[in-house]
């Protein structure tokens, strides 16, 4: 069933978008991600012009995230008092994003530098997460106890000052690296037109060590702020947020994320970000192949300028 | 590629109307084009179309109709754009967009319909000097002097470019003859047509030699919501924004309602 796109000027199929939404739907509840690393990356596959994409795909990001963060909260397993300082970091750090993306625009290559920022941090996380969660996998096995928390064992970030209690996640940290962790993501948000839970998520386990089933909800929380912001943006800036491929986009996406909530509940946390890992990876891994492989047409075509 | 259906013998279509030959005093022939519309909507449901466009030939040669020797090329033509083509090459065994040439006026598309085989309406100079078929179709680079073999390049893949997006078409046998004046131009319009006043044009041929031409202009806009979802967005872009941010939520929440699993 064919629709016409009234922004992106094109026609596309209804089922395909429904069914795409529904994919990263599913993934994004079970994740705790927002799905736009996944979303962006596959409405330019499928000929959306990357701008319209971008913005797009942050718009559909709320709908899921929202819908997620409502799962999460209704169980207990999201931290608002942390979600807020995190988010007080990712909206400084998106403004400044948005600069850096208009500067890197006006030199040309922004499509060089969004690709090779995504291999990098999708491949270095990716990997990373990979080899500390097959080990997690390999200890449970072996009788041990996979948690992530051993009581007593302090990283520098634990020493800074200016520290804060968050009840929900059961930490007691400081609000700089907090801060710092939310402005970065903001940051790589606004310029890699992601909501940023698939960088959150392991920084938040890894770095604050917050606890797995509170990092889901916390970080869903977070991005539907900081995709609301660069859907903001983007619409008065640019006009390239297309609210009828969003909606069906959402629709799709709405109905899988609950699912897959469902489905992240009943896994365990070391296989959890076992998959995410290997998700991540095989994203890194497409836009990598598309970096070194001959395209099927070395020109291309942009309009307007 | 397309696949157009083969041109209809014309011999026998006029044979059919058996009309008597009248020899009148010579007046030279005249082509016009009428559009039943003179702006085409595109609805949610527009998934390409084909249009058609009817025109008369007057004071036509009844001795060079039965043989069918009249010949006529529409074309219709988008409205001209800027195009960046955009070349990329291996670095570090990356591929790049290295090299770029910047076209100006390029028309957004360009449909042509003719009456038969182009080789059998005219010689490829004629189609040169009127500017007429994909392959002649004028494209100016910004910097016109520039490497003419990049220029050459650059507008060989512009041109390929546009025809792989179904963007400049040709369809032979899409001119029919209905009657010895009336005929019937049949033009393809790709889902992602540019909106925009576009300029349909009828080039009338006999025995191989161009006579004359004649031009209309038709408007393709949105209509309905798509129109008025264009033009929200495009006015009141901040408000559009957060009224995108509302309706995500809701549907976020509806969806909650609707799908909860929990």
């Amino acid at each position: 069933m064919g629709i016409y796109l009234p922004i992106a000027e094109m026609s596309v199929n209804m089922v395909v978008l429904l069914t795409m939404g529904a994919a990263v739907g599913f993934l994004s509840g079970m994740f705790g991600v927002g799905g736009g690393f996944l979303i962006t990356p596959l409405l330019i596959f499928y000929n959306v012009p990357p701008a319209i994409a971008v913005a797009t795909g942050a718009n559909q990001v709320i709908a899921s995230s929202f819908s997620g963060a409502l799962a999460h909260f209704k169980r207990g397993t999201l931290d608002v008092k942390l979600g807020f300082v995190l988010l007080l970091g990712g909206i400084a750090g998106s403004t400044i994003g948005i600069y850096v993306f208009a500067y890197l625009r006006s030199l040309g290559q922004l499509d060089l530098i969004v690709s090779l920022l995504y291999v990098v941090f999708l491949g270095s996380v990716g990997g990373l997460m990979l080899v500390e969660s097959v080990r997690a996998l390999q200890r449970a096995r072996g009788g041990q106890t996979g948690s992530l928390r051993r009581p007593g064992q302090h990283n520098w970030i634990h020493r800074l000052p200016l520290k804060m209690r968050f009840r929900t996640s059961k930490l007691f940290v400081s609000i700089i690296p907090v801060l710092g962790i939310g402005a970065m993501i903001g940051f790589l948000a606004s310029i890699m037109g992601v909501g940023g839970g698939f960088i959150m998520v392991p920084a938040l386990i890894y770095l604050l060590k917050v606890p797995t089933n509170v990092v889901v909800g916390t970080s869903l929380f977070q991005i539907i702020f900081v995709a609301a912001f660069t859907t903001v943006v983007h619409s008065a800036a640019n006009q390239t947020v297309d609210v009828v491929l969003a909606f069906l986009l959402m629709v799709g996406g709405v109905a899988g994320a609950q699912y897959g909530t469902r489905v992240g509940q009943k896994l365990r946390g070391e296989q959890l970000r076992a998959l995410l890992a290997l998700l991540v990876l095989a994203v890194a891994l497409r836009l990598a192949f598309d970096l070194f492989v001959r395209p099927a047409s070395v020109y291309s075509l942009a309009g307007n300028l | 590629m397309r696949a157009f259906p083969r041109l209809i013998p014309l011999v026998l279509l006029l044979a059919l109307t058996g009309r008597a030959v009248a020899q009148e005093e010579v007046q030279p022939e005249a082509i016009e084009i009428g559009l039943s519309t003179d702006s085409v909507a595109i609805t949610s449901d527009f998934a390409g179309t084909n249009l058609t466009i009817f025109g008369a030939l007057d004071n036509a040669d009844p001795l060079v109709s039965r043989q069918g020797r009249y010949d006529i090329v529409v074309v219709l033509e988008g409205p001209p754009r800027t195009e960046v083509v955009r070349k990329k090459t291996r670095v570090l065994g990356m591929w790049i967009n290295t090299e770029s040439v910047v076209f100006r006026d390029v028309p957004a598309s360009y449909s042509v319909a003719l009456t038969r085989q182009p080789q059998d309406i005219t010689d490829p100079a004629s189609y040169d000097r009127l500017a007429l078929r994909i392959e002649n179709i004028h494209l100016r680079p910004l910097d016109a002097d520039g490497n003419p073999r990049t220029i050459e390049e650059f507008t060989a893949a512009l041109r390929q470019l546009k025809q792989s997006a179904d963007l400049y078409v040709e369809n032979v046998g899409g001119v029919q003859f209905l009657s010895r004046s009336l005929f019937r131009a049949t033009l393809y319009l790709a889902p992602h047509v540019p909106v925009g006043t576009h300029k349909a044009r009828a080039f009338l041929f006999r025995n191989g030699t161009f006579l004359r031409e004649t031009s209309a202009p038709l408007v393709i806009r949105k209509a309905g919501l798509e129109q008025t979802i264009f033009q929200f967005a495009h006015q009141q872009s901040l408000l559009y924004g957060l009224f995108a941010v509302l309706l995500a939520m809701l549907t976020g929440w509806l969806g909650r309602i609707i799908f909860r699993r929990d």
